[in-house]
């Protein structure tokens, strides 16, 4: 892996009042971003309107495309002519782009999307926030692979894990989410952006040996191959097909079974390294609050309250979603009582914590349907009832 | 009348990758000169490719080279042992 | 030794070709391998850097091009060749960008994108094999084909209108459009050329026999049959107006060059556009 120094071109160094969107746009210029393909939808466009305003002076291309469906494909193609490429999108148009995110897997392509996330099915809520995206996060397309989703819950958590979702997207050569939502893609507040030189970006994993001995997936020891760009002489292939090392099509039992394990485990075998949590007075805790997003932020309050009241309250915030911080559940399963998973949709990431909880601790969800974020005493509620 | 010199018309070799030939006889059809025919035998796929009846007919227009869907079919120019005419130049 | 084989002589294909891959996937008949053929002498004749040719692909017969073309070359999703090839153009503006796919492909699942890459002038060619119905699974009925034709879901014939493929790319604002059946060898390969060279959305539309599915259901005859057919009905007719291009079953074919003007490219319009609204602000892409 190959960390240089952030292209200040791309780094609005400051204090600014941004909100997530516009955080997002900065983190992707920043990390290095120079090619956006997007189309409007609600609740994210202004990611799209802020790449527009600003790519002219850093020198890239911001191209409105004809819908989702094109502008995941353009990200494809742009990042095999060698640019780190990102797109933004909320539910419907987040549908739309999952035939090719599963393109983008099987191509092994380093992109970026964010998800705005609103409420659902369909048009749903499209002013209004939901967190009911985080399964088709991680099985949108079809077949078996893996993604890597990280969920933050300020602007400027959307700039940072922006900047950390194009070095996983390039470390592993994933697509990699940044699952935000309305509430947070919307919330304006202080985003500080470092100067150019205090930022790490990791740069492509470029092949660099003799031409003709280049093979598009023959693994290097991490188990992820070198990737070159079209135009350098390569003359490579690929292909959405089941491939051989070659990029060949293969349709067969065989290259399934050796080309489909390896694209999950190169994310599954590494979790470890690309989970991010953050945890709070979790040692004694009874009881384990978890959450993503910006419910972790409304969790807080009905943690006070129960801390107040005397309860042992941990709480433990997925900043990575995907793959599922599973080792950890699992460890605080057998320590604590019961965790509580408040999420804006009606169960989806609590189900995972179930699977790993195992009935050695007990789970809780608080669901909430979308249109607006929990009351926290809905939360609070639902802790006593844990704790009982 | 315009005088053209001794002009002698270029004379073309067929080569036929008979393996790769899936007999679909677009290069017999459209052979200006009839130079090629299909043949009887059977290639490794059990499909009929064609053969050269008429080689000295051949005048190197490579018709069946640009026709052959299967790349399985091409055309050098004839080497004249007397003139030690070479390369893939056409006039 | 005979004189064959110091001859040493390969097919001047093969230069151009993933050879570990041949024999490829297509029916006895069918006439891809014949575009692909003109594809290359195209190629040889434009005197290109092969380096900076890319061919990009949908799925269906012709999508298997992209598999077989010795060029960095992409095998993407169904009806996604075009937003491809409008990624790596624009991430690479040197790159002469080739999407080589059915009209299935491009005009059915696709057809969004290719409007829309023609309204930008794109800087991309676009080969599309017509066959008039999607061959790969198994001849069911496409946007292209003509009323009256049968496919294995218009079991009783087809009753659809279709596409004219040259007056939907002219409508969209394309800069280069041709016609050609597989058989015109020559001009396809002089229309692809031209199109290479051409700063902007060229449509080159290929009428390529498929004998397995259309010809069968079609009771049409073989490859060799219908190649000839679509030949004899062909009509070359430069400059024709493209609202008369319609295509109607066992009706006479009007072939050639029809579009071939100039107009700034996406690229082209975007610097210029930009250079005159932020002056030194604007970091000049791609030139």
């Amino acid at each position: 892996m190959k960390k240089v120094k952030a292209d200040p071109k791309g780094v609005l160094t400051g204090s600014h009042y941004l909100d997530g969107d516009y955080a997002i746009a900065e983190g992707g210029l920043a990390a290095g971003c120079r090619f956006f393909a997007g189309y409007p939808i609600t609740p994210s466009t202004e990611t799209a309107e802020r790449f527009a305003e600003r790519i002219p002076s850093v020198g890239g291309v911001f191209i409105q495309m004809e819908d989702e469906l094109a502008s995941i494909t353009a990200l494809i193609g742009a990042a095999w002519g060698g640019k780190k490429s990102m797109t933004v999108t909320s539910g419907p148009g987040f549908s739309l782009m999952m035939e090719n995110i599963g393109l983008a897997c099987m191509m092994e392509t380093p992109l970026v999307i964010a998800n705005v996330q609103r409420g659902g099915p369909s048009t749903g809520l499209p002013t209004l926030t939901g967190q009911q995206d985080m399964m088709q996060a991680k099985w949108g397309s079809h077949g078996d692979y893996e993604i890597i989703a990280l969920s933050p819950d300020s602007p400027q958590e959307c700039f940072d894990l922006t900047i950390e979702a194009f070095n996983l997207s390039e470390i592993y050569r994933v697509p990699v989410f940044v699952m935000t939502d309305e509430c947070v893609g919307h919330m304006h507040e202080k985003v500080v952006i470092p100067p150019a030189e205090e930022i790490e970006v990791v740069e492509r994993k470029w092949y660099e040996g003799p031409k003709d001995k280049y093979l598009p997936y023959k693994l290097d020891k991490d188990g992820i191959p070198f990737m070159v760009k079209a135009g350098d002489g390569y003359r490579f292939h690929t292909t959405g097909l089941t491939h051989d090392e070659r990029g060949y099509p293969v349709i067969n039992a065989e290259c399934q079974a050796e080309t489909i394990p390896r694209l999950s485990d190169k994310i599954t075998d590494n979790a470890d390294k690309i989970i991010m949590l953050e945890e709070d007075q979790i040692d004694n805790a009874e009881i384990v609050v978890i959450s993503y997003g910006i419910t972790s932020r409304v969790s807080i309050r009905a943690v006070q309250l129960a801390r107040k009241a005397g309860m042992k309250i941990g709480t433990l915030r997925l900043k990575t979603v995907w793959p599922f911080p599973e080792k950890r559940i699992k460890q605080l399963a057998k320590k604590i009582k019961a965790f509580v998973v408040p999420e804006i949709n009606y169960g989806q990431v609590v189900l995972e914590v179930e699977r790993c909880a195992a009935g050695k601790a007990g789970t809780y969800h608080v669901p909430h349907m979308g249109g607006w974020v929990h009351d926290p005493n809905d939360i609070l509620n639902v802790i006593k009832e844990a704790a009982k | 009348m315009v005088y053209f010199g001794n002009i002698k018309p270029i004379k073309g070799k067929v080569h036929i990758e008979k393996n790769r030939c899936k007999g679909c006889a677009f290069c017999v059809e459209y052979c200006p000169k009839d130079v090629l025919e299909m043949s009887e035998e059977f290639n490794v796929k059990g499909y009929h490719p064609p053969f050269v009846k008429d080689e000295d007919a051949c005048v190197y227009c490579q018709l069946c080279e640009s026709i052959c869907p299967e790349f399985a079919i091409f055309v050098t120019i004839k080497e004249e042992e007397e003139e030690g005419e070479k390369g893939e130049s056409r006039p | 030794m005979t004189k064959e084989d110091r001859l040493e002589a390969k097919n001047p294909s093969e230069k151009f070709l993933r050879m570990d891959r041949i024999p490829h996937i297509w029916c006895p008949g069918c006439g891809i391998g014949t575009v692909v053929t003109s594809f290359n002498e195209a190629l040889k004749k434009s005197k290109i850097d092969l380096d900076d040719v890319v061919v990009v692909s949908g799925i269906g017969c012709t999508g298997r091009v992209a598999g077989y073309v010795k060029l960095d070359s992409f095998h993407s999703t169904h009806g996604r060749a075009i937003p491809f090839a409008t990624g790596l153009k624009l991430a690479n503006p040197n790159l002469n960008v080739v999407v080589f796919s059915g009209d299935g492909d491009i005009f059915g699942i696709g057809g969004n994108h290719f409007i829309h890459a023609a309204r930008r002038n794109m800087d991309i060619t676009v080969i599309c094999v017509n066959n008039f119905n999607y061959a790969m699974t198994g001849g069911q009925v496409a946007a292209t084909t003509p009323i009256g034709a049968n496919a294995s879901t218009a079991p009783y014939g087809n009753f659809e209108f279709s596409f004219s493929l040259p007056y939907l790319a002219e409508a969209a604002g394309a800069t280069y459009v041709a016609r050609w059946t597989a058989l015109h060898l020559r001009r396809v390969t002089k229309s692809i050329q031209e199109a290479l060279a051409k700063p902007g959305f060229s449509l080159i539309e290929v009428i390529t026999p498929c004998v397995t599915l259309y010809a069968r259901r079609n009771r049409l005859g073989d490859g060799l049959n219908l190649l000839k057919y679509y030949y004899d009905k062909s009509v070359i007719e430069h400059g024709a107006d493209t609202r008369t291009l319609d295509i109607s079953y066992q009706g006479k074919l009007v072939v050639g060059k029809f579009i071939d003007k100039e107009k700034p490219t996406f690229l082209h319009a975007m610097n210029e556009h930009m250079t005159k609204i932020l002056g030194d602000k604007f970091v000049k892409y791609g030139e």
